[in-house]
C-alpha cells in the first residue's frame, strides 16, 4: 500500500496522507478527476464503492470522499478533496466523474439534491431522486433545521414528551438517592486531582 | 430549473389540438382519459337497520387487504399468511390491486414521496373502505418525528380507522387490530370513505401543502 501511495506521490501533488482508519489521501480539487482516472486505469482500483460529502460549516467548505476498491489486491483507498461551500441558493460546483463509472451519476444526483453540490454535465443531475421538487435549503446541509421544518410542515401530534436520557436513567435506577448518584464519581475525580495538585 | 424539467417531462399529458390523418382537428386531453375530477360522494348507510347490520356483518367477515409495504412494519404482515398465524380463518385475504380491496394497511412511516402514492391508491379503492395504520410512525412519526421528509400524522391526509402501536408490532397485535376493526365495522362506525368525502377540501389542502409535485387531478378513481 505504501508503495502505491509513493507512486501516486511521484505523479500528483498530494496534500495529506492519512492511514488511521484505512488509507485516505487528500488532493486539490483540480487534480481529482485525473487522479481518479489514473487510479482506475493503471492503479487497478476498478471498483467505486461510494461518493459522499461532509459539510464543514465552521471551515466554510465541503469535503468530498471517493472510496475506491482494488478487487485483485483486496485493498481500499479513499480520495478526499475540499471544495468551496456556497451559501444557498447558490450551489457549489465540482467536476463530474460520470464517464469513469456509470454509478457515479446516481451519487452525483444525490449530492446535488441533498447538499446542493452541482456537477455540470452529469446526466440527469437536475432530476429529483428522493425529494420531489424540494424548495428549501438542501436537507443535509448543517444550517438546515430539520426539527423546525418538521414542526412547521407535518402537523406534530400533541403529547409527545421527551426525557434527558441521563436524568431519566438516574431516576429509574436510583429513585431514593436523588441527585447524589450522579455526583458520586465527580467527587472522586475532584478529590484525586486535588491530591495530585497538592 | 427542476420545475422546468418537470414540465418538460409531462408535456405529453397537456391538453392540445391534434390533427388526424384525414385532416380533422380535435382536442385531446390525456389527463381526462385516465382520471376523473368528479368529487367523491357521501353514501349514507341504509335506513333499514337490519339490512345495514347484515351488510356490515358481511363487510366485516370478508376483509380484503391492500398492503402498502414501504415501512418496516410491513414485514409483520407476511407471517399472517403462514400456517402459524393463519389470518385466513378470520376472513382476511390479500389482494394485489386497490380496486379489489377494502382495507388499506399502511406498513410504517410515510415519506412525502410515498404519501402521494398512498393518496392515489386510497382514492382508487372502492367504498366502503377502511385504513389501518401500523407502527408508531403512522401515529406521531415514531422515531422519525423530526425528520425533514417523514409525515407525522397519517390521519391528516387520509382517514384512519385503527392504529396499531409498537415498533414494530407483533403479528398477534396485528390480528388483534383486525378484530377491533371488525367490531368497529359491525357497529357501523367504519365510515372512513364518507368522512373523506365530507372533509374533502381539508384533506386536499393538507395533502397539497406537502406534495410539491402535484401532477394529479383533485380526484381520480
Amino acid at each position: 500500500m505504501e508503495r502505491i501511495i509513493e507512486n501516486i506521490k511521484k505523479q500528483f501533488p498530494l496534500q495529506d496522507v492519512n492511514s488511521d482508519h484505512g488509507w485516505f489521501i487528500t488532493c486539490e480539487k483540480k487534480d481529482v478527476i485525473s487522479l481518479l482516472t489514473h487510479l482506475k486505469i493503471t492503479g487497478g482500483f476498478t471498483h467505486l464503492i461510494l461518493i459522499t460529502a461532509v459539510d464543514w460549516i465552521e471551515e466554510d467548505r465541503f469535503q468530498l470522499t471517493y472510496l475506491l476498491n482494488n478487487p485483485q489486491l483486496k485493498i481500499r483507498l479513499g480520495l478526499r478533496t475540499f471544495i468551496e461551500r456556497s451559501v444557498w441558493p447558490d450551489e457549489s460546483e465540482m467536476q463530474s466523474a460520470h464517464h469513469l463509472w456509470p454509478a457515479v451519476k446516481t451519487y452525483q444526483r444525490e449530492l446535488h439534491e441533498m447538499f446542493g453540490i452541482d456537477f455540470p454535465g452529469s446526466p440527469e443531475v437536475n432530476d429529483p431522486l428522493i425529494l420531489e421538487y424540494w424548495d428549501d435549503i438542501p436537507p443535509y446541509r448543517r444550517d438546515f433545521d430539520t426539527k423546525k421544518y418538521s414542526e412547521e410542515t407535518y402537523f406534530p401530534r400533541e403529547g409527545r414528551g421527551s426525557n434527558d436520557p441521563a436524568e431519566y436513567m438516574k431516576s429509574q435506577l436510583y429513585p431514593n438517592e436523588g441527585g447524589k448518584s450522579q455526583d458520586f464519581p465527580q467527587e472522586i475525580s475532584k478529590k484525586s486531582s486535588g491530591e495530585k495538585n497538592a | 430549473m427542476a420545475k422546468m424539467n418537470y414540465k418538460k417531462r409531462f408535456s405529453d399529458l397537456e391538453k392540445r389540438m391534434v390533427t388526424s390523418p384525414d385532416g380533422e382537428e380535435f382536442e385531446v386531453d390525456p389527463m381526462k382519459d385516465y382520471f376523473s375530477d368528479a368529487r367523491p360522494k357521501v353514501h349514507p348507510p341504509s335506513k333499514i337497520t337490519p339490512l345495514e347490520n347484515f351488510m356490515n356483518w358481511c363487510r366485516a367477515e370478508s376483509i380484503y387487504i391492500l398492503g402498502f409495504g414501504t415501512g418496516c412494519g410491513a414485514i409483520e404482515m407476511r407471517p399472517l399468511m403462514s400456517p402459524m398465524y393463519d389470518a385466513f380463518r378470520f376472513g382476511i385475504h390479500w389482494r394485489p390491486t386497490p380496486r379489489q380491496s377494502t382495507v388499506f394497511v399502511i406498513g410504517g412511516y410515510a415519506s412525502v414521496k410515498t404519501i402521494k402514492r398512498i393518496v392515489r391508491s386510497y382514492e382508487q379503492m372502492q367504498g366502503p373502505k377502511w385504513v389501518i395504520g401500523l407502527c408508531s410512525c403512522t401515529i406521531n412519526g415514531g422515531m422519525y418525528w423530526d425528520s425533514y421528509n417523514t409525515v407525522n400524522r397519517l390521519d391528516h391526509y387520509i382517514p384512519v380507522d385503527v392504529y396499531i402501536t409498537g415498533c414494530m408490532p407483533r403479528p398477534e397485535a396485528l390480528l388483534d387490530g383486525f378484530t377491533v376493526l371488525k367490531k368497529r365495522i359491525k357497529e357501523g362506525r367504519g365510515e372512513g370513505s364518507n368522512e373523506y368525502a365530507e372533509n374533502f377540501d381539508w384533506y386536499k389542502a393538507n395533502q397539497k401543502k406537502i406534495i410539491k409535485s402535484w401532477d394529479m387531478p383533485d380526484y381520480n378513481w
